[in-house]
């Protein structure tokens, strides 16, 4: 029997963009922003708000979408947004939407749908904001989304690891030393796949990419009209956190998608579907380029030896060999591999 | 800015009810009148019991609201924070340690202009643990740009969080206020306490109106985008320029409030109490207002010209008008439960403050001893106050005193 969820207020209907061409032009984030060139989390802003249109309230945790992203004077964005603290993306967008909830009930407001969004880049969704996020996507009778813009970095601060910075990284709080070369030893954590396995009466979790444009609208699109508290993780390349050319960064991310180290999909309702290169990945219709591919164009893993990289590649073959729901769920069919000394 | 023009004839008296209720009660009372949109709980005590109050009357239907039970305090305060962004008027709360987790939230809400109101059950800050009443968990916030108000009874709680919402709310002001209750002694105890009718208090408390701040689809804004160096000395003056109005209008609404319900208070400031002949007087905030009345009642018998200040408004701190009180005494005894670690003097944060305003307002300036006692919650007893009154009057006989001491210490 599959479960059952709990109904919500209605939501927008947000068909999906069948294609390129379909996409509206009207922007809802524009010209302002002072981010870097090449800004593939800058992108990705610009892709949920044309997504999610004009009647939206978008709340923004402290990170490069906040201070790099949102001057005073020169607002890029066109649909209204409030700064929330580093920590407080999943708090924001409840009371957002706890407030729209009980002034329409009590005929202050319009009923009508509107969306809600919080955003956080990896420091405040995967560390520090975790909690707010976890405890607002248990609140299953209130329609917001929560998007995590992933530069594997405190990228604004100055590029320093955050759990979801990948093995062996060099940031300014991980430069490789004379005595310890691999001074990051920690594994990606697993968001999305947290997201899922621990709040069960979510309706939609998705990983998306900004090199998966249309797609990662439609993401979009479809968690603000599925409803209820959703989540969506981006995996957004940065030129100057992981040290390579602006001209590839959708290279880059289409090559983290390829060597299998980002897997695509969206979970509704339980229901996981993989998408992309991802999915031919997984019926056998691709083979997984090698993780070097990926890594070696970035400066970031310029220090790393054969060993490393062999490490790494162990590491990505396990997760799509040995777990349970490959490339999701890290229960594994059998022992993992072990870490090289470093 | 919200106006009045309910006429005071239509108000009859019998729309009262009279009920015996705890401190924690009556705010939960003031909540349901002032018809409050969005509540976040988490649990710590003493605040917490409002928060049992507020759960019991959503659950049975008497109050409309979105009650939510967040995971920490600070997200707490972020909820409710972004709420009131979007409109609602909210209430939520917390006390000692847990006050401190919400620090970031609590930071920003003033800066950002808005009106929240929380309840402070005043506790003894870890380590170690302790229950009882101490006063640094809201003081902790005094230079934020919270208003912060004292009351010592269940009465006037609920009158004093109606007004909070009429304050905090009103267009000049849209600043956070926190209304302490000491922990236990207010929190907990019973009172009887009259209870307006929703109708009076519609008269007194118009909806929450955020105006242009509003963060709707209707209203396109960004809300506090990075600002740096440009422009932030120009935002904080206007914070500033908050604090400057904060006593007119406060005044303006106690008399409103008076005009309504009929209850007084007077100077909303500071409650004095047998000052009028007095020689020597004790300041303090919050409930040390009942030993100290009980011995005061007791020395009076014998003689002694003694009086009481209890101040409410802690921010804004009404100093020209306290110094003005408070200049014509031989000496003055501050009685407080809080620290101020290495301040001037080592004295807690109140005899600092009032030192202060003394300086700056004072045409005379009698002696102001200060006296830490009632830490951790310990009780405050009619002798303690018996000892300080004592020692008060030593000062302004001309004997030399420190001007910092501790009641109440095991020896």
């Amino acid at each position: 029997m599959s479960t059952t969820y709990v109904e919500t207020k209605p939501t927008q209907e947000l068909e999906a963009f069948k294609g390129v061409k379909k996409v509206p032009y009207e922007e809802y984030f524009t010209s302002g922003h002072r981010t870097c060139e090449g800004c593939e989390s800058a992108q990705f802003m610009r892709l949920i708000a044309k997504a999610a249109g004009p009647r939206t309230i978008v709340l923004g945790a402290t990170g490069c979408m906040y201070v790099a992203n949102t001057s005073y004077y020169a607002t890029p964005w066109g649909i209204p947004w409030m700064h929330t603290q580093l920590g407080a993306a999943g708090s924001s967008a409840l009371g957002a939407a706890a407030a729209l909830r009980a002034l329409m009930r009590k005929g202050v407001f319009k009923d009508e749908p509107i969306n809600v969004i919080a955003f956080c880049g990896d420091g405040g969704g995967a560390d520090m904001g975790l909690a707010a996020i976890s405890a607002t996507l248990t609140q299953a009778d209130y329609n917001l989304l929560i998007v995590m813009y992933d530069n594997e970095s405190y990228a604004n601060t100055g590029i320093q690891v955050s759990s979801t910075s990948p093995f062996g990284v060099n940031t300014t709080f991980s430069t490789p030393g004379k005595k310890k070369r691999i001074m990051h030893n920690r594994w990606k954590k697993n968001v999305a796949g947290l997201m899922i396995a621990g709040h069960p009466t979510v309706k939609y979790v998705a990983t998306v990419s900004t090199s998966y444009a249309l797609q990662a609208m439609n993401s979009v699109r479809r968690a603000l009209t599925i409803g209820g508290p959703t989540f969506i993780h981006c995996l957004n390349p940065c030129p100057k956190g992981w040290d390579f050319d602006p001209a590839i960064a959708l290279e880059i991310g289409n090559l983290a998608v390829n060597t299998g180290i980002w897997p695509l999909y969206e979970v509704e309702k339980g229901e996981l579907k993989l998408y992309g290169k991802t999915r031919e990945i997984a019926e056998g219709r691709f083979k997984r380029l090698p993780v070097a591919d990926y890594l070696l164009k970035q400066g970031r893993f310029a220090h790393f030896t054969d060993e490393d990289l062999a490490y790494f590649q162990s590491q990505v073959d396990d997760m799509w060999n040995n777990w349970l729901v490959p490339g999701v769920i890290p229960l594994r069919k059998q022992a993992a591999t072990t870490a090289p000394s470093v | 800015m919200a106006t009045l023009t309910a006429p005071v004839k239509e108000i009859r008296k019998s729309e009262e009810q009279e009920a015996l209720i705890t401190g924690s009660e009556a705010i939960a009372v003031a909540c349901k009148l002032a018809n409050v949109d969005v509540i976040t709980a988490y649990p710590i005590r003493p605040y917490d019991t409002v928060m049992q109050y507020m759960s019991q009357l959503v659950a049975d239907g008497e109050l409309d609201c979105e009650f939510i039970v967040a995971e920490g305090e600070h997200s707490q305060f972020e909820i409710v924070k972004h709420a009131s962004a979007c409109g609602a008027r909210t209430f939520c709360g917390s006390s000692g340690v847990g006050w401190m987790y919400a620090m970031e939230a609590l930071t920003v809400t003033p800066a950002l202009r808005i009106p929240l109101v929380a309840l402070v059950g005043n506790r003894t800050l870890d380590d170690p643990g302790a229950f009882g009443v101490e006063h640094n968990d809201a003081l902790s916030v005094r230079d934020l740009g919270w208003m912060l108000v004292w009351v010592d009874n269940a009465q006037e709680a609920l009158d004093t969080a109606l007004i909070a919402y009429r304050v905090a709310e009103d267009r000049r002001m849209f600043v956070p206020l926190a209304i302490s209750c000491d922990g236990a002694f207010l929190t907990h105890s019973q009172s009887y306490v009259k209870v307006p009718s929703s109708e009076q208090v519609k008269k007194f408390l118009p909806r929450y109106d955020r105006g242009d701040l509003l963060l709707h689809p209707d209203n396109v804004i960004s809300v506090a985008p990075q600002a740096n160096e440009d422009w932030v000395m120009e935002m904080r003056r206007q914070n500033y320029a908050v604090t400057e109005r904060a006593c007119d209008v406060i005044r303006e609404v106690y008399a409103d409030f008076e005009r309504i319900f009929g209850r007084k208070y007077g100077n909303p400031f500071f409650e004095e109490y047998l000052t009028e002949d007095a020689e020597v007087v004790l300041l303090g905030m919050g409930t040390l207002s009942t030993p100290v009345k009980v011995a005061f009642d007791k020395l009076r018998k014998q003689g002694k010209k003694v009086g009481f200040v209890r101040l409410r408004w802690f921010r804004p701190f009404a100093g020209p008008e306290i110094a003005k009180a408070l200049e014509r005494f031989k000496a003055v005894g501050v009685i407080e439960r809080d620290l101020s670690l290495g301040s001037p003097d080592l004295s807690g944060v109140v005899a600092t403050e009032l030192r202060s305003a003394m300086y700056s307002h004072a045409k005379t300036r009698p002696p102001v001893l200060d006296f830490l006692c009632g830490l951790g919650g310990r009780e405050v007893t009619v002798a303690d106050v018996e000892r300080i009154t004592d020692l008060t009057f030593q000062a302004a006989n001309g004997k030399q005193q420190p001007l910092t001491q501790w009641i109440g210490l095991r020896g």
